[in-house]
């Protein structure tokens, strides 16, 4: 029975030890649509994020009603008719940093692979994307990455009538700082 | 101690098992659990400020100009030497401009009767879910017209007063699963001057609208006003004054929303709609008509 306590103790002990989580709830993400006829940008700065240090796991998730654009009616549409945010309220990511135990973090930027699932519009793609993390102070870091998303991999299609406004390939850019999370 | 034995167990294999807190589905349930509830505003009741000749809940955000252009045909049964109702063509030119979110300003001018209007449209409450909810969408529509036609009796003592009209309406809309809209307009047109002194001059009338979404960009609507019995007696050039019904679609393009419909009513706001409507469908005394409406983004918000 003693033992058993101990044991238990010792896990617990672990447990907390190996929990090291970093936390943002108000990332950053911007998208850029980029065409001859049109240039589209549009920022949520609402994203939440969790960073688990001991094994280098990443999540995020958004809402996708929080994306704000420069013209109302934009945001309507894309609310409305391209990411049916009604029907699909959330944008999510379940990854984890390639290697991460190969890195040491430091006040300079590392560069990181990430690796995991992405999920947008109800569809969920396998995606690999660079990123860098920098370790601003004990408790701070800040993590960048930028890539490319194409609307078909997520099945959201646009009318004919304005598909020279609207890029088939779409540069996000995330910024995340996060801070140690203490339970 | 058996049963001490199995709850020792029993925490320990808690214990194991909180071990696996650290695979990404525990991250994500830890960022759920941290979610903050947020207001749900339901968007797009219905595509456009008007729902086909009348208002709709909808307003231009903030710094948004909308144009409007309203065109109706002439009556389709009015044979092959009018073309089906072409020549007889009618046209609203308006403008409409978000002081708030909620509060917009337009004026407008109709061929028909040679009318100018401005009206205040105020959206009182959004439908919305999640932290604070709420059934439906309320707008509060006012108008005042101006008559400028020349008198039709010249030699009696005119006043400008019996130039001036006015519609009030308190719209309350809702969107069914992001599929199907209902609107509600009771609504009141108060006319200065009136036929004869059997009519009333103030109208109550209740007008029902729905917005069907076929897809994206595309919607069917329909839009009806009831004006209760006893309150009109005079004709209209002869003919008995009747209940609007309108049905058509929304096609929508970028900034572009374009309004295809059939309508027994010839005029292109709630005044004319309720009470100067004389079209009986039964009869083919229906108009072909068109909306095309294009905003502006005058001021962009601060970022």
């Amino acid at each position: 029975m003693k033992k058993i306590v101990i044991l238990a103790g010792i896990l617990i002990g672990t447990v907390n030890a190996f929990g090291q989580k970093y936390l943002t709830q108000n990332g950053t993400i911007n998208f850029y649509s980029e065409t001859p006829l049109e240039n589209i940008e549009s920022v949520n700065n609402q994203v939440s994020s969790v960073l688990d240090t001991e094994n280098g796991n990443i999540v995020f998730s958004l809402l996708i009603k929080a994306f704000s654009f420069e013209k109302a009616l934009m945001q309507e549409h894309f609310n409305e008719k391209y990411l049916e945010s009604e029907k699909y309220p959330k944008s999510t990511f379940k990854g984890s940093i390639l290697d991460y135990s190969t890195y040491e973090l430091s006040n300079e930027p590392t560069k990181v692979k990430i690796k995991g699932q992405l999920t947008i519009h109800g569809v969920t793609k396998e995606i690999e994307v660079n990123g860098s993390l920098t370790k601003t102070s004990d408790s701070k870091i800040k993590g960048e990455s930028e890539f490319l998303v194409l609307l078909d991999d997520y099945n959201i299609k646009v009318p004919s009538a304005v598909s020279g406004n609207i890029a088939k390939e779409i540069k996000i850019k995330a910024i995340m700082n996060y801070e140690k999370f203490e339970k | 101690m058996k049963n001490l034995k199995s709850r020792s167990f029993l925490f320990l294999f808690f214990t194991l098992f909180s071990l696996s807190i650290y695979g990404q589905d525990d991250l994500m349930a830890l960022l759920n659990e941290k979610e903050e509830p947020t207001i749900n505003y339901t968007i797009a009741t219905f595509k456009s400020t008007r729902l086909i000749s009348g208002h709709s809940v909808e307003t231009n955000s903030k710094g948004v100009l909308q144009f409007l252009i309203g065109h109706r045909f002439g009556r389709i049964n009015s044979g092959w030497k009018d073309l089906y109702g072409v020549d007889n063509a009618t046209i609203r030119l308006g403008f409409e401009y978000g002081l708030t979110d909620n509060i917009n300003i337009g004026i407008g001018r109709s061929g028909f009767e040679k009318t100018f209007d401005g009206t205040l449209k105020w959206k009182l409450i959004r439908q919305q879910s999640g932290a604070k909810s709420f059934p439906f969408t309320s707008t509060f529509v006012s108008s005042i017209y101006m008559n400028t036609m020349d008198w039709p009796y010249p030699e009696r003592e005119n006043y400008f007063s019996s130039r001036i009209n006015y519609h009030h309406a308190l719209l309350i809309a809702r969107k069914f699963d992001d599929v199907i809209s209902f609107q509600l307009m009771p609504t009141l047109v108060h006319r200065n001057l009136v036929q004869s002194s059997k009519d009333e001059n103030t109208i109550y009338s209740i007008g029902l609208g729905s917005s069907l979404k076929l897809s994206g960009s595309l919607r069917f609507n329909m839009e009806y006003y009831y004006i209760p019995e006893g309150q009109i007696f005079s004709t209209l050039g002869g003919e008995k004054v009747r209940n609007s019904l309108s049905v058509g679609v929304d096609l929508e393009t970028g900034g572009h929303v374009f309004q295809l419909f059939l309508t027994n009513s010839r005029g292109m706001a709630e005044k004319f709609l309720i009470g100067g409507t004389s079209g009986n469908w039964l009869d083919g005394d229906i108009h072909f008509g068109f909306n095309v409406s294009r905003v502006f983004t005058l001021k962009k918000p601060k970022k």
